[in-house]
């Protein structure tokens, strides 16, 4: 009962906002004192696709959180943790864009149709940027609840494509990428066996509902 | 009567002198301060070098990046893992076994290897398939000084280099995600040109373990990884021998992974590098820039078949 009433302060957004942000600020304070290692760019690229990906996973926690641990609560920080996502996402690009490409586009253009990797970042990145503009009350209202919901499925694309786009990307210690697909994967599980069940128990009632119709 | 002075330090006092001399492993034992340690105990023992010929006037990259910031999977596959994990890394004694095609195969000791030709400073390129790079002041001497001491046969084609590998202190294959111990191989003209280094030290100093200590190869013109680590065995022979990345990846590591700038590895372009401590890009050379030396080695070959 303490942690839902805890759950539902205001304040509370301030914090795991700033929580949210530590791993950003983590990064400045290293790249201040010159504390990112021998390679700052791969540094600061990787620690952004680490986040993006991680932000991703949390998000996609919410909804199976709420219902394991009977906190409805939850809900209140599912926007501002995807748009967490979005955030990493977008620093993670532009790291790529100007401090690896320097803004070369042809050359981006070349990579994002010739390297698989490259691809499914890309696709990973831009299925967030609709969720990260229509993530508003306002656009909710717009689209219609259902709608809505079926457009930030996409989310479940950026982390699978964000997934692969990390295991194509090693070399040869394939251990994190994995991780990260058996944490999405188990949390994408979760929704397809809720989904078959809800299926499963909708049906009798469906053909009741249709026989007492006929 | 004789009153003894008691001596100024008495002997229970003293280190032993096994402990003394193996001072610089205990001190790597040491976790977490070990790879401080170690890094600071090799930088003392200094490898004296004369000048040797093709060094690059380029600016070589700090010493700190170049031990800090390595590829060596048998230690970790971050590349910041080599340089805390490589301590455990025992570098004396250390002998290599050179055997196969030649009239003379030899287990040499390590400290008779190093007296076989004067140790020379050679500053070069090195190009990580990566597409980062680093100038390093290498110390060593050509590799076919070696080769000629043992006297190959005619049916010394190739000649296979092995690491030492150590599964009690090292990754496995399934952790590391290559085969283990790491193979490399070259040509037997690649290997016997004057280019190609075999090294035992870096920056006026022996090698830190991390950087593949105590005996590595250097070939400036081709990809990193062929430039193998930890040397414990050399092998000549008739056919093309296999090699870990090729083995791990085909399509992605050829046996020549020479430094070309027009064939691309299949996930990333090689048009360009950094170099570590730049900020913007710069463009790769063919041959890593030593075309003048090396090219007519492969007069007539197709690099993009044979990449």
């Amino acid at each position: 009962m303490h942690s839902k009433r805890l759950l539902s302060r205001r304040w509370l957004k301030i914090p795991v906002f700033l929580l949210c942000l530590a791993p950003l600020l983590l990064l400045a304070w290293k790249a201040l004192h010159q504390d990112l290692g021998a390679n700052p760019v791969e540094f600061i690229t990787h620690a952004t696709g680490d986040w993006t990906l991680r932000f991703l996973a949390i998000t996609l926690a919410v909804s199976p959180l709420r219902r394991l641990l009977g906190l409805p609560e939850l809900i209140r920080f599912r926007r501002m943790l995807g748009l967490f996502a979005f955030f990493y996402g977008c620093l993670h690009f532009t790291t790529y864009l100007w401090l690896d490409k320097f803004f070369n586009f042809d050359e981006i253009a070349k990579d994002v149709w010739k390297r698989p990797f490259i691809t499914a970042g890309f696709l990973g990145f831009i299925s967030m940027a609709p969720l990260a503009l229509t993530s508003t009350a306002g656009w909710i209202r717009r689209l219609g609840g259902r709608r809505w919901q079926m457009l930030h499925r996409l989310i479940y694309i950026s982390a699978i494509a964000g997934v692969v786009h990390y295991y194509w990307l090693v070399k040869s210690d394939v251990r994190k990428p994995l991780l990260y697909g058996a944490i999405v994967f188990v949390l994408l599980a979760e929704r397809a066996v809720r989904w078959g069940v809800g299926q499963r128990r909708a049906r009798p009632s469906r053909e009741r509902a249709q026989s007492i119709a006929n | 009567m004789l009153v003894k002075k008691a001596a100024d330090i008495r002997y229970s006092e003293v280190t032993p002198k096994d402990a003394y001399l193996n001072r610089r492993r205990f001190l790597a034992a040491i976790p977490l301060a070990g790879a401080v340690f170690a890094t600071r105990a090799a930088a003392a023992e200094k490898l004296a070098a004369v000048k040797g010929p093709f060094s690059t006037d380029e600016k070589p990259t700090p010493f700190q990046d170049v031990a800090s910031y390595n590829n060596f999977y048998e230690f970790g596959t971050g590349k910041d893992e080599p340089s805390k994990n490589a301590g455990r890394l025992k570098t004396s004694p250390w002998s290599i076994h050179v055997e196969g095609a030649v009239s003379k195969p030899k287990v040499f000791d390590l400290d008779a290897v190093m007296k076989m030709a004067p140790l020379e400073e050679r500053i070069y390129r090195h190009r990580c398939v990566e597409a980062w790079s680093i100038v390093v002041p290498w110390i060593g001497f050509p590799l076919n000084v070696l080769i000629k001491a043992v006297e190959p046969t005619a049916k010394a084609k190739f000649v296979a280099f092995q690491s030492l590998y150590d599964p009690k202190y090292m990754l496995s294959e399934r952790q590391a995600g290559i085969g283990l111990p790491y193979v490399e191989g070259l040509r037997m003209d690649e290997a016997m040109h004057p280019l190609a280094l075999l090294g035992f030290g870096m920056y006026g100093q022996i090698l830190p373990n991390q950087d593949g200590a105590p005996v590595r190869l250097v070939v400036p013109w081709k990809y990193g990884f062929k430039s193998i680590k930890s040397i414990v065995k050399i092998k000549f022979v008739e056919k093309e021998p296999p090699t870990t990345w090729n083995l791990t990846n085909a399509r992605e590591y050829g046996f020549y992974s020479n430094v070309n700038p027009t064939v691309d590895h299949p996930r990333w372009s090689q048009a360009s590098e950094r170099r570590l401590g730049e900020f913007s890009k710069r463009k790769t050379l063919m041959f890593n820039g030593y075309s003048d030396q090396v090219a007519s080695l492969y007069t007539g070959m197709d690099l993009r078949k044979n990449y």
